[in-house]
């Protein structure tokens, strides 16, 4: 593997019963060309989450991946809501999801705490009644 | 512990992945909330759950999980038999409820793994 691989992907933001396709899809890529098994998981894992959350959250969104031979890059870009207060988002056990959500078995404030365990980088853009964008790098 | 030595002691009926019997499974996890499930990696893990929704599968596709048991007799529609297939995620169904079947998984040697407090 030494190209550059991009993808593109559109997260449905009406059907929480296909969250996760993009995932599965991203995680499929890494495994089939290579990619170390424990940064394929740590990646499906941390993407997962985010699009759970765009899904909950946001009304969707989209995502963009980069892999390269020494790193996986994913961008989710949403025009949601944005985050009020993303030290707080960080915390464990904090949740701003419906219990509609919870019943669905997510929004028990493990979603953001789980990506930045799951990646070498997170970053949070966000800015209220516009939107969120999180870039995520996980190292080969 | 294999599939099929889960299946024996949870009474368990198979609902799909009779080609996976012999896998081994070595911990164990039982929630119905899928981010604490996310949250510790586990190595060849089973999922116990009264959950019943897409995303339990799901969540075990991206943990590599090797098999999922639905607790309480809860039963996966078509929509999740067919994510399992595609994974190849054996799916099994006891009509014991969580506790007692994490109980009795436990007394057959599974341990929790990964969680820094599972030993």
């Amino acid at each position: 593997m030494s190209e550059v691989i991009k993808q593109h992907y559109i997260v449905d933001g009406t059907d929480f019963t296909r969250a996760g396709e993009a995932s599965g899809k991203i995680k499929k890529t890494l495994k089939d060309i290579g990619f170390p098994p424990q940064a394929v998981r740590n990646t499906a894992i941390a993407v997962y989450e985010a699009e759970i959350n765009l899904v909950i959250h946001a009304g969707g969104g989209e995502i963009d991946v980069e892999i390269t031979p020494e790193y996986v890059k994913v961008v989710l870009t949403d025009h949601g809501p944005g985050i009020e207060n993303v030290e707080l988002a960080m915390q464990e056990g904090y949740s701003t999801a419906p219990d509609r959500i919870r019943a669905l078995g997510f929004g028990a404030g493990m979603g953001l705490p789980n990506i930045k365990k799951y990646s070498d980088e997170m970053d949070i853009q966000t800015e209220l009644g516009v939107g969120t964008v999180m870039t995520l790098k996980i190292n080969a | 512990m294999k599939v099929s030595e889960i299946m024996k002691v949870l009474e368990a009926e198979l609902i799909y992945g009779e080609e996976f019997l012999d896998r081994d499974v070595i911990s164990a996890c039982g929630s119905d909330m899928m981010s604490d499930v996310l949250a510790y990696v586990k190595e060849q893990a089973v999922l116990l759950t009264g959950l019943v929704n897409p995303q339990v599968v799901r969540t075990a596709e991206m943990m590599d999980m090797k098999c999922i048991v639905f607790v309480r007799g809860k039963k996966p529609d078509e929509s999740m038999i067919e994510l399992a297939k595609e994974n190849g995620i054996p799916l099994l169904r006891t009509k014991r409820e969580m506790f007692t079947s994490c109980g009795i998984l436990y007394e057959n040697g599974l341990r929790g793994g990964g969680h820094p407090y599972n030993g």
